[in-house]
């Protein structure tokens, strides 16, 4: 997310700036945040449209998901324990705890190449029937920008003293965590 | 030229890649966006000449043309489905590649860091990478009319199972494919320039620049990004399911039982219908990504040539919002006529018909803006008129789709070719065109010349008239709209001299545009030197040199005192009164 990265140009007339109330940074994530949230929005109107129809026939829950689930969330919580840390000084463990949350996140990206093999497995494909389809696209996208998020953790083991940026991909992540369980649940609950 | 004249050595990039080709200058991606505007606008235009073209002469040959297109005017004469493709690309075209280019991209980026009093946007690097993505998206656009069975050919709507089988149509194999891939790559760019927008307007404000004191550009661009944003996502969503269909054999638009030639096609369960309630919750509000800005240009233009501020100012920024806001939940008076319950049709009718009067006191405040008033006719202010005619026009056919009753009888005849081409045609049309007389004096330091500007307005409000008045009864005669030929129906036939009409004046409606490029470039390097306020306005980029150089203030960052239009005021001896002069003895001003 070069987004991130580029600062304006602004030496020298630090006198007549005024300093907004949020970040430039943070504005701008949670505006791309908005985006991911109406992309999916999309995706949950199609998904409650089709799902009328009489050939939406459930397919089975991959039993994995729920080990994924949780590697998901031990992955949030290493996060925030290194943001804790960054916060205090702690560079050195912080980066420890990056480097934790981003294995559990690619262990989850694995688990979830890992379910689409045991729905393989029973004979259920992408074309199978409409909610095998919104299965696999569905943990593709969110695969997809989980993805970029590793990226942006990776950049963080490279970088471990910009707070600011761990602050970041802190809150990115955890979206991305909050929005699989949100998944989760209208995908197999309700 | 683009050069800055007195350049910051540290940030001003040397060598020309980087400053005219790669660049991270707002300026000059504003231009970039611009310019790439105007050629796709070139082309786009010269799809709709040649459709007026079959319409006017159907079945003529045409030999000159069977040599640009040897497939879609094989022989000289035009196939039916390269006249679809026409359609849907002129579409696509004109809605994504030139308003959206031309208002946002370069308007957007021009504008926003010199009206807000930044040294550049938010994000200059993102920027960069948000033309350079729409650069291909453009390209991919442009590349499907030369593969196998051309174009898409679907509508720029897209509808399935036209633009889901690909053996539907000769357009829905390669065509539509990298149709979905250009919108795409279109949507990442128009997602980072939004992002940017939006982060630059809020927090890149100079100091004394509240949100009140904006300009009514910046407030329409930056309700038009926020708009976009929330709104393509859900398009993207739809066209991921869209290229699914297409290519792995999911049914999320197709229905079971579907036949092509003698083959059934696998897919099963599936609903167009889908597809037209994704694609239109992005595709009305993007009617108003359009056309916010250009009124909002129209409204900064407005009282620098009547010498008074703009009428009902918090009243039309709160009409704004509103619209906005009513925009998101309209979506289904595009679908009267798909078989929906009409207890839903009457929820959209009533909630379109809501939007009609933020739209009026919109309107009405343009005009009042207009009374009493000191009219300077400079070409600009001729455009901005023209728009505020067009938004009046083209609102009162507005209200006969928008209700169920009348729209189901109209619905796609040429009655909406009519309306929409008012709206998301004309108003952005007459506002980009006005805009673009207004600041080009800003961009490059020179005049367009006004001899010039003055027959391109009146040519071009005439033509246009001519062209999109008629079909509106044509359209209530029940002319449908997409038909390659009309001279099949007996009861089209009274219509024949109507439709060579048209044809005719969109010809010269065509060929005035030609005549406002000649003038852009012929102005660019020849026309008369502009100082930094020809039109004494008073919003802020008028303080700015003219052009600005590359960290647009020199120095200091200007601190703004007041609102942007402090006309005629009873105290000062000037007319006007610049965002940026202090308030006599001291007074620090209000909101104002």
């Amino acid at each position: 997310m070069a987004l991130m990265q580029e600062e304006v140009i602004r030496a020298g007339d630090s006198e007549s700036q005024w300093s907004p109330a949020l970040d430039n940074r943070l504005v701008g994530l949670w505006a791309f945040l908005a985006t991911v949230a109406m992309l999916f929005a999309g995706f949950t109107s199609a998904v409650l449209v089709r799902r009328t129809s009489p050939d939406w026939q459930p397919i089975p829950l991959p039993g994995i998901l729920w080990m994924n689930t949780i590697l998901l969330i031990a992955s949030s919580m290493a996060l925030e324990r290194a943001r804790a840390l960054a916060g205090q000084e702690r560079p050195r463990e912080a980066r420890g705890w990056v480097l934790a949350a981003a294995l559990l996140g690619f262990l989850f990206l694995s688990g979830q190449v890992g379910a689409w093999q045991q729905l393989r497995a029973l004979g259920i494909f992408l074309p199978s029937n409409p909610h095998s389809s919104f299965f696999y696209i569905l943990t593709g996208v969110h695969g997809a920008h989980l993805l970029g998020g590793l990226f942006g953790l990776g950049y963080l083991l490279v970088r471990p003293r910009r707070a600011a940026a761990l602050n970041l991909w802190a809150t990115y992540w955890h979206f991305l965590g909050g929005l699989w369980l949100y998944l989760f649940v209208m995908l197999f609950v309700v | 030229m683009l050069t800055a004249p007195e350049i910051d050595p540290v940030h001003a990039p040397t060598g020309f890649i980087r400053r005219y080709i790669f660049s991270t200058d707002h300026k000059v991606i504003g231009m970039q966006y611009l310019l790439t505007a105007m050629f796709m606008a070139l082309v786009a235009g010269a799809l709709a000449m040649l459709m007026r073209l079959q319409l006017a002469w159907p079945g003529q040959k045409w030999p000159l043309l069977a040599r640009i297109f040897p497939d879609g005017m094989a022989g000289g004469v035009m196939k039916p489905e390269f006249y679809l493709s026409l359609i849907t690309m002129h579409g696509t075209l004109m809605v994504f590649f030139v308003i959206s280019f031309a208002l946002l991209g370069g308007f957007g980026n021009f504008l926003i860091p010199l009206q807000i009093g930044a040294r550049d946007m938010a994000y200059p690097f993102l920027n960069m990478l948000s033309y350079w993505t729409a650069v291909p998206a453009s390209l991919i656009m442009l590349a499907s009319f030369f593969v196998e069975g051309g174009a898409a050919s679907a509508g720029w709507t897209s509808y399935p199972p036209l633009s889901a089988v690909r053996e539907a149509v000769p357009g829905s194999q390669w065509g539509q494919t990298l149709w979905i891939l250009g919108m795409a790559i279109f949507i990442a760019s128009f997602t980072m320039g939004g992002l940017n927008f939006v982060v630059t307007i809020l927090n890149e404000r100079t100091k004394g620049m509240t949100m009140m004191r904006l300009p009514m550009t910046i407030w329409t661009l930056f309700i038009a990004s926020a708009l976009g944003l929330l709104a393509f996502p859900p398009l993207t969503a739809a066209a991921i399911l869209l290229l699914f269909d297409r290519h792995f054999g999911t049914s999320f638009y197709l229905p079971a039982g579907m036949f092509f030639g003698n083959k059934l096609l696998p897919h099963a369960g599936g609903t167009p219908l889908l597809w037209q309630h994704l694609f239109w919750f992005l595709g009305h509000p993007e009617v108003y990504v359009l056309l916010l800005p250009a009124l909002g240009v129209v409204l900064d233009i407005l009282p620098a040539f009547t010498r008074k501020p703009i009428f009902g100012h918090r009243m039309t920024m709160y009409s704004l919002w509103t619209i906005a806001v009513l925009s998101m939940i309209v979506w289904g008076h595009h679908m009267y006529v798909s078989g929906m319950s009409p207890y839903v049709g009457e929820f959209f009718a009533i909630g379109t018909m809501a939007i009609t009067l933020p739209s009026a006191i919109i309107g009405m405040n343009m005009i009042a803006s207009l009374w009493g008033g000191t009219l300077r006719f400079r070409t600009p202010m001729l455009f901005a008129i023209g728009a505020i005619s067009l938004f009046g026009t083209g609102g009162l056919g507005g209200i006969f789709l928008g209700n169920a009753t009348s729209d189901i009888h109209l619905h796609d005849t040429y009655f909406v070719v009519g309306h929409f081409h008012y709206m998301i045609g004309g108003v952005t049309l007459f506002g980009l065109l006005a805009g673009v007389y207004y600041w080009f004096p800003k961009m490059f330091g020179r005049m367009l010349n006004e001899s010039w500007g003055k027959v391109h307005f009146w040519v071009t409000l005439v033509g246009f008239y001519s062209v999109f008045f008629g079909m509106h009864f044509i359209g209530l005669g029940g002319q449908p709209r997409r038909y390659y030929d009309f001279t099949k129906f007996e009861f089209l036939k009274p219509f024949t001299e109507m439709n060579l009409f048209i044809s005719i004046a969109a010809f010269v409606l065509g060929a005035a545009q030609l005549l406002f490029l000649l003038n852009f470039f012929w102005s660019w390097f020849r026309g008369t030197k502009a100082d930094s306020n020809p039109w004494q306005a008073a919003t802020l980029e008028w303080s700015a040199a003219s052009p600005p150089p590359h960290d647009n203030w020199g120095e200091k960052l200007p601190v703004v005192h007041r609102w942007p239009y402090d006309y005629s005021l009873p105290e000062a001896t000037e007319d006007y009164a610049p965002q940026i002069a202090a308030p006599a003895g001291g007074r620090s001003g209000s909101w104002r």
